[in-house]
């Protein structure tokens, strides 16, 4: 063999071990949660609400206020990022205006979530006048999902054979008709792909929700009022082992991240079965 | 007619409306922490928040230097770690995996994606700050664990970005440098890497903004006492683990409170810089 031939293997050998390595990290991390956590959640784990000193309290309110808080956000959010995103696929024409919008749309991509939390802060909390709420809670976090769905939008929409549109519009269709009958649905699947990419991240956020809707939780569960403070699960494990006075703090904080990874799972594949299924059916 | 028109028209302004109001946040969430922050300089002079080591609130020093360097310490730590281990895996998923491999690769990378950053954080308190602790010495809490777990939070980034790059790569100009008998390694080493280099720096830039910009993990891990990093394994704080940590103590428009809004801004100004650098690294590659 060559030297260079040993170097290919070599190379060969190190890559396979890189590859690897990374599948051990994620098993290091995934499986001590999966372990310790998955026993910790039964019914009364995820019914009852949560104590602030005392032991065997569950996560009832802050399950319910995750899910709330993300659906809000996605409400805002969704409708905004979805349009901002067609504007920049059909819409836009080359030129400052396009490249200003674009490069907003960037930086807003860039923002890190605490700063984003402040900015809730400031127009929420203090300038608003509403102390921490859901409300302003899910509108921050609204402002994390919005260039994730601009960006995805556009892509997908981007991805539509330039031959759909021409044969709608040949056919004398506006050019929203064509958007909206024709370019739309067959873009659906990426804009729901991003959808998903936007929800999994909302829910476990932490550093937009904690100066915008608190770490405290209603006295009544499920309690649908956008004008409380709502802790959700992510900053419940953040708020019982930074400063928690619970004794049972780790078997809460297990318990609450294995539920969220499990959440998360869960929104992927809620939302990636109709889309397999949307997809046979267009084929 | 006249109505499919209308309709036309009104898409048309609420879809240009929706990009404007997206654009518009930007301005604002600039203005707005912008103006709280820079307020700080009527109190404390600039000299004194960039280059003073001391933070001590309650007697009015509003060092902010120990932030900056921990930010940067444990941004730097993560990035040595993650560069080389997403290039890797990048390489051998777009080059060498057979395609089973493939598949559990990135299936495994969406997973890390989806695992929320404060549970990065909770295992990195509960699992390496111990580990640190009873085989390296000092606290455990510190820049190493925090710098391993930011590692770990934007190594999928660096992995999917440099696997898209390396993909793109036009196979003709590898296929050439086999066909003049370089082994695959030579191949990828001389040929494929260079053609990919600038969405690989694209990729590594956005990895470190995303790192720089990290909380709740890093807060978890870092130990969290206001002074310059003195070890790998001593407790120190970042501009991020300081904001979250103080901010609910702070009376809105003290002084304390403003120097956490320019800390906030320094972090808003350093990632939109890294999103010029990523802007400037992929036109140059075009270029070329």
């Amino acid at each position: 063999m060559t030297r260079q031939q040993i170097a290919d293997r070599v190379a060969t050998a190190v890559l396979w071990g890189a590859g690897i390595l990374i599948l051990l990290i994620l098993a290091g991390f995934l499986l001590p949660i999966l372990i310790e956590g998955l026993p910790v959640i039964d019914w009364q784990f995820l019914t009852t609400r949560s104590s602030s000193f005392r032991a065997g309290g569950g996560v009832g309110a802050q399950l319910f206020n995750t899910l709330y808080i993300t659906g809000l956000s996605l409400l805002f959010s969704f409708p905004i990022g979805v349009g901002a995103g067609i504007y920049m696929a059909e819409y836009a024409k080359p030129g400052r205006m396009t490249d200003l919008i674009r490069l907003s749309v960037e930086a807003l991509a860039s923002v890190p979530s605490i700063v984003l939390g402040l900015f809730g802060m400031i127009i929420f909390v203090n300038y608003m006048g509403w102390g921490f709420t859901i409300l302003g809670g899910s509108l921050s976090l609204a402002l994390l999902n919005l260039p994730v769905l601009v960006r995805n939008t556009e892509e997908a929409i981007r991805g539509v054979p330039q031959s759909y549109r021409e044969g709608s519009l040949g056919l004398g269709a506006t050019h929203w008709q064509t958007v909206s009958r024709v370019v739309l649905p067959s873009a659906l699947p990426g804009i729901l792909t991003g959808l998903t990419l936007v929800a999994g991240r909302a829910l476990g956020e932490t550093a937009v929700l904690i100066y915008t809707a608190g770490v405290t939780v209603s006295r009544h569960f499920p309690n649908p009022d956008v004008m409380i403070a709502g802790e959700t699960l992510a900053v419940r494990i953040w708020s019982v082992t930074s400063e928690g006075l619970v004794p049972d703090a780790d078997r809460i904080a297990m318990g609450s991240s294995a539920l969220l990874i499990l959440l998360v799972l869960l929104v992927n594949f809620l939302i990636a079965l109709p889309l397999w299924r949307y997809r046979r059916r267009m084929q | 007619m006249d109505r499919v028109r209308t309709a036309d028209r009104t898409a048309r302004l609420a879809l240009t409306a929706c990009a404007v109001l997206v654009a518009l946040v930007i301005a604002a969430i600039l203005l707005f922490v912008g103006s709280e922050g820079l307020r700080l300089f009527a109190d404390v002079s600039p000299l004194e928040f960039f280059f003073s080591p001391v933070w001590n609130p309650p007697l009015d020093r509003f060092g902010a230097l120990p932030f900056m360097v921990g930010s940067v310490v444990v941004t730097g730590i993560a990035l040595l770690i993650s560069a080389p281990l997403g290039l890797a895996g990048a390489i051998f998923m777009a080059k060498i995996a057979p395609d089973w491999m493939r598949t559990v690769l990135r299936q495994a990378s969406n997973l890390f994606v989806g695992i929320p950053s404060v549970v990065y954080g909770y295992i990195g308190m509960t699992l390496l700050v111990p580990w640190v602790r009873e085989h390296l010495g000092g606290q455990g809490f510190g820049v190493l664990v925090a710098g391993l777990v930011l590692a770990i939070m934007v190594m999928p980034t660096i992995l999917g970005m440099s696997e898209d790059a390396l993909q793109a790569v036009d196979p003709a100009i590898e296929e050439g440098s086999l066909a003049l008998g370089a082994t695959r390694w030579q191949t990828i080493w001389d040929v494929t890497l260079p053609a990919a280099r600038p969405r690989i720096l694209a990729a590594i830039i956005l990895a470190f903004a995303r790192a720089f910009g990290e909380t709740t993990a890093v807060q978890m891990v870092i130990g969290n006492s206001p002074v310059l990093v003195r070890s790998l394994t001593t407790g120190t704080s970042t501009l991020t683990s300081q904001i979250i940590m103080e901010m609910g103590q702070t009376p809105p428009g003290s002084p304390w409170n403003r120097a956490l809004f320019m800390m906030a801004f320094g972090l808003l100004a350093v990632s939109l810089l890294m999103i010029l650098l990523v802007r400037w690294v992929s036109n140059r590659g075009v270029a070329r």
